[in-house]
């Protein structure tokens, strides 16, 4: 059954190394994400799995067997292009039933395969139209049945979703992991969109720079990122720095600029460490006027917006840095522009960092 | 400044319909006057005579064995020249060793030299006790078809390798990927998903190659023997001034004309409609022959044909040239003692002629390119000029030169340099139009509509946003047209007795060959010397285009 595993793999385009010592596992009949801002080298890791492009370094398995100089047509696999890459000279009949005619299945099983992919994506009635002739959806569909009909058990999806309209999108995303699931196929479906990768996944890999900085379930990625850019990619992070002023036994005082001391959890650091601390929109609380609690801080309120569910409310706390809180809008106070308010958060809902090497700003960028 | 003041009036002239139309109806007016009407007028005056020719069935079997010959060369070329060009186009285009970039260069070489020198070339490769054919005792390859075909297949397999390797560059590879990832090997992929998206650029490399061919004369003058296609018939009744020859020479001229001219409109018609047989898979074999082995031999082949066949035997002149210099020929030659004289002479005549046609067809082409590309006159009239500006590089250059020349002389006296200008005028005129409609059709029409939107008037975007983003494309085109008008022999031979580089030396070689006298000896060295300054300066032009061509910002 189709599990992948890449060991050790690095691809070098020149002096650019775009895959960088990767190893992976993806399990059978799983929905795998490839997640990561544009130039990260997911896209890389899904045509070396293809057999698209070869690997300069390590090994790639498929069900156990080494494929490294398999070529991509004995691989097994099904690929989505992001433009969909349809035949333009071909109708959608004859793009959809190219794979079993490649594979010289047989005219009758062709035509059962092609009828039934088509059927499945309900573009049973269009088989004569020409790709140029469909929409967007329609060709995200036509694609997809094309790379099922040849028979893949592993489907490979890159940005499958990306030329789509917002709408379309949201809806196509779930229909890919229902036909991935009911076919009970292993998908591998590379992103740059973390909600969408959230949504759909049983598992995903944030990958940055061509390397992969974790693997998990997305609960896991937004629950305990291991490192900062995880944090700051998946969901929305508020970033504190400060350094670490005081071990206890159960907890760690951090203090932030200005002299402010918060409590956390954390116990990887030691004292004079310099650390950022990273807390959610959604976990912070704010009140009105001044207020004493657990790392509580007081500011004004600088921004205040309603977007329907939440409202997003950015503060100016005393020290000079500037948080985001989001609470649900039927749930919570409103505020205006320039009110005195008091910000706090609990000392376990928060993430303790190293402060990045080369400076916070230039680690979260996206390039 | 003087060129400022003009810029501004033609740039809020350019607001006004009425300027535009009247400037795009110049342009046209003087495609319909000078380029499209003459020619077919110069048949029709001298229509009557024709009917000569059909009372002498001599000359009238002569005539159509030649025609028959012009076009069973062209199509047999053109189809040996895709098949072989094929694959090397595949490995400029596609490969990654710096061997190929070097490969990449060789193939433009008998691109860029003149016809005639490249002829001589194979000439003396092929036959002369200086060539190859010494290693086998004597000549290999007597002047006759065979030598036609080869020297046809040489000038002619660029055209196809060129435009074969842009195809393949600008092709986007996902749907040879997607074709891979459904499970068709390599030649498979090719067969049903790669030649049949690149169809149109097939066709028009075929319709090149197919052009080439039929229209060539000076170099098929130098090896054709006592061989007769349409030029050489022409060329020949031409110098013999035979009763009754003027007849004849219309009749061809005219059927070379009219057929040429309907293949093209078919192959146009048709050529979108050619179904190339994709259903059908034959996996065992095509997996085979998507083999490394197979695929090995195929490339080893096809690289020895080019070498063979094409890259040496236009190189081949090379050696005369330089033993020529070394043995202090090229003294004679810089002093310009005895024939040498008329050689400077000439060089000069025909890189004066070349620039006037360049600079001329650039400012009449470049209307008519927007015209065309931007389909200015509604879709129905800018697709009959896109194939009319096209004709006359399907047209056989010494019968449009026969024709010309007929009309011009029979209005009034005409400067045979102006003559000379005309014609060059003619036969080049498409190469520009054709390359500056190609690059406006790629380029985005979002850039021209921000450009108005920010108040941009039609001229100024034009000079602002088109221009520079086309520069490459107006740049190779008047190379182009350069070199072919320096290269020209055909049309120049019919209508004047001036004497441009190309058609001084086909004069040499006939001399050498016996077919000519000359009151001073002419040597091989001294053909060799003469070939070769014209290599020397192509190889100039050639570099510089390069360089150009790979400028930053290429679009």
């Amino acid at each position: 059954m189709p599990e992948v595993r890449l060991v050790n793999v690095t691809k070098k385009f020149g002096k650019i190394v775009a895959v960088d010592n990767v190893s992976l596992q993806i399990r059978d009949k799983e929905y795998f994400c490839l997640l990561g801002p544009s130039g990260c080298g997911k896209t890389t890791l899904l045509r070396l799995i293809a057999g698209l492009v070869d690997p300069s370094k390590g090994e790639i398995y498929i069900e156990n067997r080494l494929v490294n100089s398999v070529p991509p047509e004995d691989r097994g696999i099904g690929f989505v292009f992001q433009e969909y890459a349809l035949f333009p000279h071909m109708n959608v009949w004859d793009n959809v039933t190219y794979g079993p005619r490649v594979k010289a299945l047989g005219s009758k099983e062709s035509e059962r395969l092609g009828r039934e992919m088509l059927e499945m994506v309900r573009l049973f009635e269009r088989l004569d139209a020409f790709p140029s002739e469909l929409s967007g959806g329609m060709m995200q569909r036509v694609a997809l049945s094309r790379a099922l009909a040849a028979g893949a058990k592993l489907l490979l999806l890159d940005e499958p979703l990306g030329a789509l309209d917002a709408r379309i999108r949201n809806e196509l995303r779930y229909e890919l992991r229902k036909f991935v699931k009911d076919l009970e196929l292993t998908g591998i479906h590379v992103t740059h969109d973390q909600a969408e990768a959230m949504a759909i996944s049983d598992r995903i890999a944030l990958m940055r720079k061509g390397k992969v900085l974790q693997v998990g379930t997305p609960q896991e990625l937004y629950m305990t990122p291991q490192h900062i850019f995880v944090a700051h990619f998946i969901g929305e992070s508020n970033f504190l720095e400060g350094y670490v002023s005081k071990m206890t036994r159960k907890e760690s005082i951090i203090e932030l600029r200005g002299g402010l001391l918060v409590r956390t959890l954390d116990m990887k650091h030691k004292e004079g460490d310099k650390v950022v601390i990273a807390i959610r929109p959604e976990v912070l609380t704010v009140e009105k006027g001044k207020k004493r609690r657990v790392n509580s801080i007081s500011g004004h309120v600088e921004g205040f917006r309603f977007e329907g569910t939440n409202v997003r409310c950015k503060i100016r706390l005393e020290n000079g840095d500037l948080v985001l809180v989001v609470r649900p809008a039927l749930m919570t106070e409103w505020f205006n522009v320039g009110e005195r308010v008091t910000v706090s958060f609990s000392v376990e809902k928060n993430f303790v960092f190293p402060y990045p090497e080369r400076g916070l700003k230039r680690e979260l960028t996206l390039e | 400044m003087a060129t400022s003041s003009i810029i501004k009036f033609l740039d809020s002239a350019s607001s006004k319909s009425s300027v535009r139309y009247a400037f795009y109806l110049s342009s046209i007016t003087f495609f319909a006057t000078i380029i499209l009407i003459p020619p077919i007028l110069g048949i029709v005056l001298k229509w009557n005579t024709m009917a000569e020719t059909f009372t002498k069935p001599s000359l009238m079997s002569r005539a159509t064995t030649a025609i028959y010959a012009s076009f069973a060369i062209a199509i047999f070329v053109s189809i040996i020249d895709v098949v072989a060009g094929l694959p090397v186009a595949w490995l400029v285009a596609r490969g990654r060793s710096r061997w190929l970039n070097v490969l990449d260069t060789f193939v433009d070489i008998p691109f860029i030299i003149p016809t005639a020198t490249l002829g001589y070339s194979l000439l003396l490769f092929w036959n002369r006790p200086e060539g190859i054919s010494s290693l086998f005792g004597g000549n290999l390859l007597s002047p006759g078809w065979l030598l036609v075909i080869l020297l046809h297949f040489a000038f002619s397999y660029p055209v196809v390798v060129r435009v074969m390797a842009g195809a393949i560059l600008d092709y986007k590879r996902e749907y040879e990927e997607a074709a891979r990832t459904l499970g068709a090997p390599p030649f498979t992929t090719d067969r049903t998903v790669t030649l049949p998206i690149l169809k149109p650029s097939l066709i028009a490399s075929f319709t090149l190659a197919f052009a080439r061919s039929i229209s060539e004369t000076g170099a098929t003058l130098i090896v054709a023997g006592a061989f007769e296609n349409g030029p050489i018939l022409i060329n020949n009744l031409k110098t013999a001034q035979e009763l009754g020859y003027e007849g004849a020479l219309v009749f061809v001229s005219f059927i070379l004309i009219v057929i040429s001219s309907l293949i093209f409109v078919t192959i146009r018609l048709l050529g979108p409609r050619l179904k190339m047989p994709i259903k059908k898979v034959w996996p065992v074999t095509e997996r085979k022959l998507s083999g490394s082995r197979i695929t090995n031999l195929r490339n080893a082949l096809s690289l020895i044909a080019f070498f063979l066949l094409v890259l040496i035997p236009s190189l081949f002149v090379v050696l005369p040239a330089v033993y020529a210099i070394i043995n202090g020929t090229l003294n004679k030659a810089v002093v310009g003692v005895g024939i040498w004289q008329g050689y400077w002479q000439s060089l000069i005549l025909s890189y004066s002629v070349g620039v006037v046609a360049t600079l001329l067809n650039t400012i009449v082409g470049l209307p008519m390119a927007v015209l065309i590309s931007r389909r200015r006159l509604g879709t129905k009239l800018s697709s009959i000029l896109d194939v009319l500006v096209n004709i006359p590089l399907m047209v056989p250059s010494i019968a449009l030169g026969v024709s010309l020349s007929i009309f011009w002389r029979s209005f009034a006296v005409m400067p045979e340099m102006v003559l000379l200008i005309l014609v060059h005028l003619s036969i080049t005129y498409p190469y520009l139009v054709r390359s500056m409609v190609a690059a406006i059709e790629r380029l985005n029409v979002d850039f021209e509509e921000a450009s108005r939107t920010l108040g941009g008037r039609p001229f100024t975007v034009f000079r602002t946003i088109v221009l520079p983003l086309t520069k490459y494309s107006l740049f190779a085109g008047a190379i182009m047209v350069f070199t072919r008008s320096v290269s020209e022999t055909g049309a120049t031979l019919a209508v004047t007795e001036l004497k441009t580089a190309p058609v001084l030396l086909v004069g040499w070689v006939n001399v050498l060959l016996g077919k000519a006298e000359s009151p001073i000896p002419i040597t091989p060295l001294d053909i060799g010397l003469g070939c070769g300054i014209l290599i020397g300066f192509s190889f100039i032009i050639l570099l510089i285009s390069r360089l150009f061509a790979r400028g930053k910002g290429r679009y």
